[in-house]
C-alpha cells in the first residue's frame, strides 16, 4: 500500500511521472485501452490506483474509455484516460459530450506520427490541430504541452486542476519521446500541491440550474446522487439542462461554453520565456521540441545572435496576446514543432504580417535537432 | 367481467371499484386503454383536445374495477384510475 | 363521474418532469409504455430514488432520461452502457438504469453491451425494440426481421437480425427476459426483479413504431398489439436459444434466464483491492 502523492526523487519516464500526477492530483478512475506510446500510463494506473481506493478499467475501446470517464466524474470521481493518436481519434466523439455537458476529466495524448496507424512507437506532435478542432461543433477546450517528465507529473495536476474549475475536459499533450524519457522527477510533499475541486451547488435543490454560470462564468456542478435531480443532456439545452432546439439556444449555450474560457485568459494561459527580454528574433515551441528550440537558443546567443523562446505551456486557448506582443518588437518568429505547420499556422494569424514567420518542422518519427533550428537563425 | 367459470366463492369476493381520470390535453388518442381494458368501460370520446387528438371517454364508469391496466399501457402519462370505496357507486 | 375542479394529477406525476409533457413520442408508440412501466418498478422496488441514475443514448428511447425526474443522463450515440459502467464504478451506490433502444444499444453501441455483460456491470438495461430506427425516420436495424421494409430496405430487408435475448445471453448477462408492451403487468414485475438483481440485468421489450415500422409494414398501432396478443407464447425459463422472435413462428416472451455471478465491483473489489473492501465491509 503506498499513498497517493510519493514525495520523493524518483527516476521515472513521462508516462509513469503523468500517471503518478494524476493521482497526486486526486484522479481516482482511470478508463483506457492499450495504445503504444501511452500503454505505460494505464499499466500504472492499474496497479496503483487500487493502492488510493481507486477504480480502475480497461473498455473495450477508446469509445467506451472516454464514455466511462465522463460517467465517472458526473459521479464523483476525477478520471482520465490517456492514449495516442488512433485512440485520441476514437475520444473524440465524447470529448464533444465532456465539452457540451461541461463534464471535468483529464485526456492525456502521449502523440505517435500519423495518418492512421503511422509510426505508432515514435513521436510526433501533428495532433495540436485534432486537439483544438477534433471534435465536431465550435467549442473551446484547454490543451497543455510539457516539455519534461517533471513537467508532465506537474501539468497534469494543472490539468485536473482547470479541468475541474472550468468544468472542461483538459487536454494533455505530450508526445511518445517525452512519455518514454527517463528523468529526474521530484515529487513534493502533498501539502505543498495545490488541489482544486469543482464547485459544488448550495442552496435550495428544487431551484438549482444546473447550468446556469457563476460568477466566473462556469456553473456549480451537481454530482449523481446528491438529490438534486438534474438533467443532463449533450443536446443543445438551456440553463436548466433542458433540451432546447432553437438557434437562440444554441448561441446562449456556445457563449456559455466558450466564455467560461474566452474570459479566464489570465488564468488558463501559461507560458515560459526564456532569454526574451532583449531578443530580436523568437523561436515559438512547445513539448519536446521546446527542449531542442532552448539548445538552438543557448548555440545562438554563443554566436552572437539574439535569439529567445516562448514556450508554449497552454497550447490552446492558443497565447494570442503573447504572440502579438513578440510579434512588435522582433523581427521574426520561427515556429519549431514536429508536424509540418500546425502552431505555425497559429502564430502567422496573431503575427499579422507584421514580421515573418518561419516554420523548422518535421513529419515526424525523430525530434527535431538543434541544428536544423540553429540553421534558420543563423538564415534570418 | 365474463367468467369462463365461475368461481364458487363468487358471491364473497369483493371486487375492488375504481374511478378513471382522463388527462385531455397529454392524450395522443392511441386508442390502446379503450381496446385493452378488460371491462370494456372507455370509448372514444368524440371531442378533440387542442393537439386534434380524441381523447377517451369513460363509457361504464360502474364497470370500473381499479386494475390500473389502461394507466400503464397508455404511453402518454394521461390516464389513470384511483381505488374508490366498495359501496360508492352503489 | 363526477369531475374534480383542480387539475388531475397523474400517480407517475412525481417522477416525471412534467414540465416536458407531453413528450416527443409519436401517437402510438410504445416507448412511453414501457417508460411508464419501467417508473413503476422504481416506485414499487423501494430503492433508494435519490441514489438511482437513468442514462440514455440517442433515439427516441434515449429522450427517457428527459423525461424522469431523477439524476438523469442523455449522452452519446450507442454509449450509455459505457458511460453507465464509469457511473456505477466510480460509486458503486448507484443505482443505474439504461434506458434505450435496439439501435443504440445493438449496433453503433452493441460492442458496449457486450462488454458490460461479460463483465457484469451491476446495470439494469432495458431496451425498448420497436424493429428500427425511428428518430431517423424507419430505417433498418440489427433488429429488423428479414424481409422488412424500411426507408433503407424498401425491397426489403436481405439481413437476418439479431436475437437480443441470445445475445445478452451469450455475453454473460445475470438476468435476461423479453415482453411486449402489451404485458405491462409482467414487464413492470420484471424490471423490478432487474433493479433489485445484482448483476448485469437486461430486459428485451417489443414496442410498435407505428411512423416508421408499422407505416411500411402494414402495421397500425392496434394491429401490432393484436399480433403481440395473438402471437406472444409466455415461456419463462426457455432457453434464449429457443426465444423465436418471429410474427409467423411466434414470439416467445418471459423471463429466460437468471444467475448469481459476481458482479464487476465486487470482483475488482475482490482481487485488486481487498483491504478497500474489507474496510468497507
Amino acid at each position: 500500500m503506498k499513498p497517493a502523492v510519493l514525495t520523493g526523487e524518483h527516476f521515472i519516464t513521462g508516462d509513469i511521472a503523468c500517471a503518478e500526477g494524476a493521482l497526486a492530483a486526486g484522479c481516482r478512475f482511470f478508463a483506457g485501452y492499450p495504445i503504444t506510446p501511452a500503454t505505460e500510463i494505464a499499466e500504472h494506473m492499474s496497479s496503483r490506483l487500487p493502492d488510493v481506493g481507486g477504480t480502475f478499467i480497461q473498455m473495450e475501446d477508446e469509445i467506451g474509455a472516454m464514455a466511462a470517464v465522463l460517467g465517472a466524474s458526473c459521479a464523483g470521481a476525477k478520471s482520465m484516460t490517456a492514449t495516442s493518436g488512433p485512440g485520441f481519434s476514437l475520444i473524440m466523439e465524447n470529448l464533444g459530450l465532456g465539452i457540451c455537458t461541461e463534464t471535468p476529466c483529464v485526456v492525456v495524448n502521449v502523440q505517435r506520427a500519423g495518418p492512421s496507424t503511422g509510426l505508432p512507437t515514435l513521436g510526433a506532435q501533428g495532433d495540436m490541430m485534432q486537439a483544438r478542432w477534433g471534435s465536431h461543433g465550435h467549442y473551446e477546450i484547454i490543451a497543455l504541452a510539457p516539455d519534461s517528465p517533471q513537467e508532465l507529473f506537474f501539468q497534469t495536476i494543472t490539468a485536473f486542476n482547470l479541468s475541474e474549475v472550468y468544468r472542461v475536459p483538459v487536454l494533455v499533450m505530450t508526445d511518445e519521446v517525452t512519455g518514454h524519457l527517463s528523468e529526474r522527477v521530484v515529487v513534493p510533499e502533498a501539502s505543498m500541491i495545490p488541489i482544486q475541486n469543482r464547485l459544488r451547488p448550495t442552496g435550495r435543490k428544487d431551484r438549482f440550474r444546473p447550468f446556469q454560470p457563476g460568477p466566473n462564468g462556469v456553473a456549480p456542478m451537481a454530482i449523481a446522487g446528491e438529490g438534486y435531480g438534474i438533467h443532463v443532456t449533450g443536446l443543445t439545452h438551456d440553463e436548466r439542462g433542458y433540451p432546447v432546439m432553437t438557434a437562440e439556444a444554441q448561441a446562449d449555450m456556445l457563449e456559455r461554453l466558450t466564455g467560461k474560457i474566452r474570459r479566464n485568459l489570465h488564468d488558463i494561459i501559461r507560458t515560459d520565456s526564456y532569454r526574451l527580454e532583449d531578443a530580436d528574433i523568437a523561436v515559438v515551441s512547445y513539448g519536446v521540441s521546446a527542449r531542442s528550440s532552448l539548445a538552438a537558443v543557448d548555440e545562438a546567443r554563443e554566436m552572437g545572435i539574439k535569439a529567445g523562446l516562448l514556450r508554449l505551456i497552454t497550447v490552446w486557448p492558443f497565447p494570442e496576446e503573447e504572440i502579438r506582443a513578440l510579434a512588435n518588437r522582433v523581427r521574426a518568429l520561427v515556429t519549431v514543432e514536429i508536424n509540418l505547420g500546425q502552431i505555425h499556422l497559429e502564430v502567422q494569424r496573431c503575427c499579422g504580417g507584421k514580421s515573418p514567420v518561419f516554420l523548422v518542422g518535421s513529419a515526424g518519427g525523430t525530434v527535431i535537432p538543434p541544428e536544423n533550428i540553429l540553421e534558420v537563425l543563423r538564415s534570418v | 367481467m365474463k367468467y369462463w367459470r365461475i368461481p364458487f366463492d363468487v358471491d364473497e369476493i369483493q371486487t375492488s371499484r375504481g374511478s378513471v381520470t382522463i388527462i385531455e390535453e397529454r392524450c395522443k388518442g392511441c386508442g390502446y386503454c379503450i381496446a385493452y381494458c378488460p371491462r370494456d368501460v372507455l370509448e372514444l370520446s368524440d371531442r378533440y383536445n387542442a393537439k386534434g387528438y380524441r381523447p377517451p371517454a369513460v363509457k361504464k364508469p360502474e364497470a370500473c374495477v381499479n386494475c390500473h391496466y389502461c394507466e400503464i399501457i397508455c404511453p402518454d402519462f394521461a390516464i389513470f384510475s384511483e381505488e374508490l370505496p366498495p359501496d360508492a357507486m352503489e | 363521474m363526477e369531475k374534480s375542479k383542480k387539475k388531475a394529477a397523474h400517480p407517475l406525476d412525481n417522477l416525471l418532469r412534467t414540465d416536458r409533457i407531453p413528450h416527443i413520442w409519436c401517437a402510438g408508440c410504445g416507448i412511453g409504455t414501457v417508460f411508464s412501466s419501467s417508473l413503476i418498478a422504481l416506485q414499487g422496488s423501494g430503492i433508494d430514488l435519490k441514489k438511482t441514475v437513468m442514462v440514455s443514448g440517442i433515439g427516441c428511447s434515449g429522450r427517457a432520461a428527459g423525461y424522469v425526474k431523477l439524476d438523469s443522463y442523455h449522452t452519446t450515440h450507442g454509449r450509455a452502457i459505457p458511460f453507465a459502467t464509469g457511473m456505477k464504478l466510480a460509486n458503486p451506490e448507484l443505482n443505474v438504469v439504461v434506458f434505450s433502444g435496439d439501435g443504440d444499444l445493438f449496433a453503433i453501441g452493441g460492442n458496449h453491451f457486450i462488454h458490460a455483460a461479460r463483465r457484469n456491470v451491476d446495470l439494469t438495461v432495458i431496451c425498448v425494440n420497436n424493429l428500427n430506427y425511428g428518430m431517423t425516420g424507419g430505417q433498418a436495424a440489427a433488429t429488423t426481421p428479414s424481409m422488412a421494409k424500411t426507408t433503407t430496405t424498401p425491397m426489403g430487408n436481405p439481413e437476418q437480425p439479431f436475437s437480443l435475448p441470445l445475445l445478452a445471453f451469450a455475453s454473460g448477462a445475470s438476468y435476461v427476459a423479453r415482453w411486449t408492451i402489451l404485458h405491462t403487468r409482467d414487464l413492470t414485475k420484471s424490471i423490478e426483479e432487474a433493479l433489485l438483481r445484482k448483476g448485469f440485468s437486461f430486459i428485451e421489450v417489443l414496442a410498435p413504431c407505428p411512423t416508421g415500422y408499422g407505416r411500411r409494414n402494414r402495421e397500425a398501432p392496434l394491429e401490432t398489439l393484436r399480433l403481440y396478443q395473438e402471437r406472444t407464447i409466455t415461456r419463462n425459463g426457455a432457453h434464449p436459444t429457443e426465444a423465436t422472435l418471429d410474427i409467423n413462428k411466434g414470439i416467445t416472451v418471459g423471463k429466460f434466464f437468471e444467475q448469481d455471478r459476481p458482479t464487476c465491483v465486487e470482483m475488482y473489489d475482490r482481487t485488486c483491492r481487498p483491504s478497500f473492501s474489507q474496510e468497507s465491509a
